[in-house]
């Protein structure tokens, strides 16, 4: 029994010495004086040699036993250090995850161009393509072509910046677009031509460059009705409301007959009045009419098998009107700190 | 065109309220476009006497008045203004009365009871200011209601009418468009002929003709030229923005606005010999009534004596022969001339006026005769005279040919159904003539419109009849057929998409610019200059992107913003031949620290090698870069961008120079693309990826310093074995260790086959290849 005991004591010690270390080298160390080649338990079964072969087998089992204890509480103790050293290691990498990520922002389109992809998105929709055409234009594609001859009245609603010593002119609004355009196509066509144009004229509502975005449908049928039709679905798209409420009013312009200017409700009031729509309940959005036969005729199209519409807006009104931008010049001085409000 | 509500209703039977008819006219394509009320509201003044006045006992300033408002007692009324006096016949607010800033009872002033107010026209709202009491005219009906007597119940109507609309520039005119909208009935006044008193005339030649069709003259003698006009005609004149001037002038200008017919009178006295109506010499001088001294041209129309031109026709009187309150005899002048002959005529001279603006746009030429009835009428009513007898001239007045009108047509293009009655009814409404022949229409544009020409104009008239907003919006149809969608060129948004990923702003700027920028930083001689800038910082058009690049760079750090990254796409114009080159440009500028301020990164200002990464976004591959000299550019630090060896565009630091004159702290690095170029990529086409195990091997070399690593990878691609897949610089070093002149560049080399694993007997040959090409080319030195 005695060498019961002796194993049961080497066993505690074992126990007692486990508890006691801290890291894994020093368990291994630890390890060694109990199992390694030298170790106790090593050494009690290199003793087994010297017993009677009949007590060899009791003793060499009691032996083992307490050695696949000793191995176990090794184990136990190794996977607490391991767990403990994991969890250090986990603390101490801890990170904010509060913190700003890192590397550069993301920029962002002016809200202009911003309006204009928006309602080039929304005519490519219903199969607009886009047309582009030139700034410096001449006076036969910015008037002529366009019905309004030379000392035309109408001329004097476009205060027209010139070239100096040329005939060229900076063109006035981006219906000329309309004309390149259907000179080189045949109908039936849509198609939608944005773009900067230049008047002579600078204060809080106008800016001596702005924008326009043209549209033209040609086919054999295409009606006031349809042009009425397509203008306000478009706005009621555009500002994502059903019920917006769109008007148009005769008007004039020397490309189109029957014209019309397109009036919708107010964003600001609904309809009841405020300083923004001067009280009227209506924000003037934009003019269009059926193109006319003179226009036509001019590009070759034969205006008895064709018709159709043609209209133009202002993306900068729109811009302001659906951000909230009560200062046109807000767009063109590029503050960042203004710009920045449309990167969403 | 402004007018008075008043005068309007007084000439059409309009039952509608206020807001109706503007809202009708507004929907007609007449835009309301103001509406002014005569007065204010107020009530309970009267017209009152002052019997008497008397001092305030106990306030010096102080009347005590005894004024008759048509009652058997007089109102006792303290009164402080210094204009009142016995006689005076002045508005007089009673007890209870409700004016725009006060409401009157009875009161005791100093001790003194007074039974109400006499007042100013600033009392009563009509003036800012007024000096004393509105002191009316001695006709002045005692006891009637001021509003009634003054007719303060009015509004001042502002049109915002589209040029078209020539013939809305007259009362008749607008009486008859509202009696067409209103279905109600209008036919022209009645104008009763003068029959002369005198037989003095002055004989009128057309010369001109062709720009003068239809002249009236008549002579009217013994005038009282200080005669006043009425109050009631002051009134419509200035309640339709025209002020007083004296009764001739007041005269031809209320028939100017009533009837739409501009009229001129010469002082007779003034005038030798015939008239004549012919074209201006070239440069003959003609000093008009606003003072100028104008220097015609061939092409404008004159009224002239024998002498010389004594106005220029259509636009505006001569100084010499106008009417002044001396003028005894007149010679009155109602006339058609062309809208050709007038029109820009007055433009060239810096001249409008309410005749050319008229002219310009058409003048109804069948009054020409009535106006001057109607104008000789009020003058002898007004300020006395004999009128002789009209003497008219007539040649081809304008043709009206009738114009085709087809239903169907009309149905097509406005996309609802018409029949016949229904478009003989609107036609009527608006008094068109016409007949049926053959299931068609023949309707001939009235004299009064000049912008009814063909069919599609009376399909405008027919819709305005109908009604705009009686069209149904319809869900317009067309045949689908699917827009072409080139995958090898990139969308504009999609290049502006990528750099606002690379942190940049999109911003617009003018395309015009000061001209410093394009002579100095652009080195452009030849700008494109406009005739006309509206500012001269802006006169000239941009070649290029940059000086709007910094411009917005200064704007916003002088807003404490200290980094910008900024791009525009916007066209770039220069002189080319006959024409001009207007190509699309996208143009950039970054400044500041290279990453925003963080916690995560040391700070390091932007450099030339940041941008170049961002803008091989939006490039691709086969792209050079070759050091070239831009005179915006630090020579050192600037490359002309090079595709296909076709220039695309621009990347470089600013040149010291340029950002010391712009006051920069650091210089901006700036990039300029051609879109033209970058729009075009190339479809994706797949090579082979190899499944077997990739080797590396790298090279690091000693060179000048002014080799360039382009060429080095140049020389190496040329004799790389086919198996290297990737040759990259991944070290540049120079400084400690090695010659001043000299720096260290190490290659990484990738080697992989498709087909087999490569053996070091393939690969190592392979690397002494390039390695080799760098030591002939380069006199590189092997590091090891």
């Amino acid at each position: 029994m005695s060498d019961s005991n002796e194993l049961q004591a080497i066993l505690a010690q074992a126990k007692e010495a486990f508890a006691g270390v801290d890291t894994l080298n020093d368990l291994e160390q630890v390890k060694a004086r109990f199992l390694g080649k030298q170790g106790l338990l090593t050494e009690r079964l290199k003793q087994l040699g010297t017993l009677p072969a009949e007590a060899r087998k009791e003793a060499g089992a009691a032996i083992n036993q307490v050695k696949v204890e000793v191995e176990s509480l090794i184990n136990a103790r190794k996977d607490a250090l391991r767990d403990a050293e994991l969890a250090r290691q986990l603390a101490e990498e801890t990170i904010d995850v509060t913190l700003p990520g890192r590397g550069n922002e993301r920029g962002g389109l002016h809200p202009v161009t911003r309006t204009l992809d928006r309602i080039a998105a929304l005519f490519h929709s219903m199969g607009f393509a886009v047309a582009d055409g030139p700034e410096i234009e001449t006076d036969f594609y910015n008037f002529t072509a366009l019905n309004t001859p030379d000392n035309h009245p109408a001329r004097s609603m476009h205060d027209t910046f010139y070239l100096a010593g040329s005939a060229h002119l900076l063109r006035t609004h981006t219906s000329p677009i309309q004309v390149h355009f259907m000179e080189n196509n045949q109908p039936p066509f849509r198609v939608i031509a944005p773009g900067r144009v230049y008047r002579v004229d600078s204060d809080a509502t106008h800016s001596p460059m702005f924008h326009q975005v043209e549209g033209l449908w040609i086919d054999e049928s295409a009606s006031f009705a349809d042009l009425k039709g397509l203008l306000t679905d478009f706005l009621q798209r555009f500002f994502e409301k059903d019920d917006l409420k769109v008007r148009f009013r005769p008007s004039f312009f020397p490309f189109t007959e029957p014209s019309a200017e397109v009036d919708m409700g107010c964003v600001f009031c609904n309809g009841d009045g405020c300083r923004v729509c001067s009280h009227s309940g209506w924000l003037e959005v934009g003019g269009c009419g059926m193109v006319h036969p003179n226009v036509l005729a001019s590009v070759n199209i034969d205006s008895e098998r064709y018709q159709g519409f043609a209209f133009g807006m202002g993306p900068d009104r729109l811009a302001m009107l659906r951000y909230g931008v009560n200062d046109l010049r807000l767009f063109y001085e590029n503050d960042l700190r203004f710009l920045r409000q449309f990167r969403g | 065109m402004k007018f008075s509500e008043n005068w309007l209703r007084s000439l059409a039977p309009v039952s509608l309220s206020t807001a109706d008819l503007s809202h009708q006219l507004t929907m007609a394509g007449l835009e309301v476009e103001s509406l002014e009320p005569a007065a204010p509201a107020f009530t309970g003044v009267v017209i009152g006497h002052v019997l008497s006045v008397e001092k305030h006992p106990d306030a010096d300033r102080l009347n005590l008045c005894q004024v008759d408002v048509g009652e058997a007692q007089p109102l006792q009324i303290v009164c402080g203004a210094k204009n009142v006096a016995v006689g005076v016949k002045v508005p007089c607010a009673r007890v209870g009365a409700v004016l725009p800033k006060m409401n009157i009872g009875q009161a005791k002033v100093r001790g003194i009871e007074s039974f109400g107010m006499l007042c100013s026209q600033t009392e009563l709202g009509l003036a800012e200011e007024s000096d004393g009491l509105w002191l009316l005219p001695a006709d002045a009906p005692v006891g009637e209601n001021i509003r009634v007597w003054a007719e303060l119940d009015d509004n001042s109507l502002t049109l915002k009418l589209t040029p078209n609309r020539a013939d809305c520039l007259s009362l008749n005119g607008l009486a008859r468009e509202v009696a067409a909208l209103t279905g109600s009935g209008w036919s022209v006044p009645e104008y009763p002929v003068i029959q002369p008193a005198h037989d003095a005339a002055r004989a009128v030649k057309l010369t001109a003709a062709d720009g003068c069709p239809r002249y009236c003259g008549r002579v009217i003698r013994g005038i009282d030229s200080q005669a006043a006009t009425p109050e009631w005609m002051k009134r419509r004149l200035e309640r339709s923005g025209i002020r007083s001037i004296s009764a001739v002038v007041d005269i031809t200008n209320y028939v100017l606005l009533e009837m739409g017919q501009p009229l001129h009178a010469f002082d007779l006295a003034k005038i030798s010999g015939d008239i004549e109506v012919r074209w201006a010499a070239e440069n003959e001088e003609l000093e008009l009534l606003n003072g100028t001294n104008a220097k015609l041209q061939s092409d404008m129309l004159v009224i002239a004596d024998r002498e010389k031109a004594l106005a220029l026709a259509g636009v505006m009187g001569g100084n010499f022969s106008a009417v002044s309150d001396s003028t005894v005899d007149i010679f009155l002048e109602s006339a058609f001339f062309m809208p050709d002959a007038i029109m820009g005529k007055g433009r060239r001279l810096n001249l409008t006026s309410d005749s050319s603006h008229r002219y310009e746009r058409g003048v109804d030429f069948a009054m020409t005769r009535n106006a001057m009835e109607r104008a000789t009428g009020l003058i002898l009513e007004i300020a006395g005279g004999a009128a002789g007898s009209i003497v008219e001239q007539q040649a081809a007045l304008p043709r009206r040919n009738p114009v085709k009108l087809r239903v169907a047509r009309a149905s097509r293009v406005l996309g609802i159904p018409l029949d016949m009655p229904q478009v003989q009814s609107l036609l009527q409404r608006q008094q068109f003539g016409f007949v049926e022949q053959n299931g068609e229409l023949l309707v001939t544009p009235p004299s009064w419109r000049f912008d009814l020409e063909i069919e599609v104009d009376f399909i405008e008239e027919i819709a305005r009849m109908h009604g705009y907003d009686s069209i149904p919006a319809a869900e317009p149809k067309a045949e689908l057929r699917m827009l072409p969608q080139p995958e090898a060129r990139l969308p504009f948004v999609e290049l502006k998409q990528r750099l606002a990923g690379r942190d940049y702003q999109e911003v617009v700027t003018f395309s015009f610019v000061d001209e410093s920028w394009e002579t100095g930083l652009m080195a452009n001689d030849k700008p494109v200059k406009l005739a006309n800038p509206i500012a001269s910082d802006m006169s000239v058009m941009r070649s290029g992107l940059w000086g709007s690049m910094l411009e917005t760079l200064q704007t916003n750090l002088k807003r404490q913003q200290d980094r910008v990254r900024v791009f525009e796409l916007g066209r770039c114009f220069a002189v080319d031949g006959g024409g001009f080159d207007q190509a699309l440009r996208l143009g950039g500028l970054a400044y500041g620290l290279a990453l925003p301020e963080q916690w995560g990164e040391a700070k390091r200002p932007v450099d030339f090698f940041d941008v170049k990464a961002d803008i091989a976004t939006l490039l691709g591959s086969s792209v050079e870069y070759v050091a070239a000299q831009h005179p915006a550019l630090h020579p050192g630090q600037s490359a002309r961008i090079v595709r296909n060896g076709q220039e695309i565009g621009w990347l470089g630091v600013l040149h010291p120079k340029w950002r010391q004159q712009y006051g920069l702290p650091q210089a901006p690095v700036l990039f300029e693309l051609d879109t033209a170029m970058l729009s075009q990529s190339t479809l994706p086409a797949y090579r082979e990826i190899s499944r077997l195990p990739q080797v590396r091997r790298d090279i690091a070399v000693l060179v000048k310093r002014e080799v360039e690593v382009s060429q080095m990878l140049a020389a190496m691609q040329s004799v790389a074995a086919d198996f290297v897949t990737d040759l990259t610089v991944f070290d540049i070093y120079r400084g400690k260790g090695i010659d001043f002149d000299k720096k260290s560049v190490a290659f990484r080399v990738l080697m992989q086959d498709t087909q087999k694993t490569l053996s070091d007997e393939e690969t190592e040959p392979a690397v002494q290849n390039l390695i080799r090409i760098l030591q002939e080319k380069f006199a590189a030195e092997l590091r090891q």
